[in-house]
């Protein structure tokens, strides 16, 4: 798993590339708990090149959401590969996230 | 072709197992969904075994193997350590993890809705996970 991140004024850019696993996730837990994170307004995270997610990846985002509910920090995946985002719905995360297709509507979203 | 593979409990085997389970299952057509939920629960329950059942200790090993018969894989998980107590296993409420901010506790519900059958055995200090799923 290999983690980006890009700044574009108050959003922050995840990109994700690789697969999020039991022995992955741990570098995303440390990304997403960086005190610096929550000076966003939001964060988008693009997804195009995450091949595979298991609980333990998907812990990580469950873990953080109300967090960044509370801060008013929106968090928005993108380019999501159809068999991952399958993996949310299993679950209805994708009831409680916000998937969109792309960075264009990631975007739109983020600055409503 | 070998139906079994066995690895030491460390999580950074995980993805060995994966690739395993990907390379069995490449002969069958499994749409890229399919063939994705069904790696996902042998991951789910290995991960499991290995972190919790075993505590990522390297000198203790699981041992998967897998077959086909009637359209039907089913995977077999065995180990040496503590045993799953599924009567104590409840359903994860999702909102609620949200609300407290839990990190795990996810993924047997996932095997469970993936896998037609899902079944736990003990017999002396041997425990085996065995999961079934219909794929025609």
């Amino acid at each position: 798993m290999k983690i980006t991140h890009e700044i574009k004024d108050t959003t922050i850019i995840i990109t994700l590339d690789g697969e999020l696993d039991a022995s992955s996730s741990v570098i995303l837990d440390e990304e997403l708990s960086d005190p610096e994170i929550m000076t966003y307004s939001k964060i988008l995270v693009d997804c195009k090149n995450l091949n595979y997610i298991s609980s333990a990846g998907l812990g990580v985002f469950i873990s953080h959401l109300q967090r960044f509910e509370d801060a008013q920090i929106k968090l928005i995946f993108y380019n999501m590969q159809d068999k991952v985002r399958n993996v949310f719905e299993i679950l209805g995360l994708d009831l409680l996230m916000t998937i969109v297709s792309d960075y264009e509507e990631a975007m739109t979203i983020a600055d409503e | 072709m070998n139906n079994t593979i066995t690895v030491n409990c460390t999580k950074k085997n995980l993805k060995q197992i994966r690739d395993f389970v990907t390379e069995y299952l490449a002969g069958f057509q499994l749409s890229d969904i399919l063939m994705n939920q069904i790696v996902l629960a042998v991951d789910e329950i290995c991960a499991n075994l290995i972190i919790h059942a075993n505590h990522e200790d390297p000198s203790k090993y699981i041992s998967l193997a897998v077959s086909e018969k009637n359209n039907t894989v089913k995977f077999e998980i065995t180990d040496n350590g503590e045993a799953f107590r599924r009567s104590e296993y409840k359903e994860p409420n999702i909102d609620e993890h949200v609300r407290i901010g839990k990190k795990g506790g996810v993924g047997i519900a996932l095997v469970n809705r993936i896998m037609d059958k899902v079944e736990f055995e003990t017999a002396g200090t041997k425990n085996t996970c065995l999961l079934y799923k219909k794929i025609k």
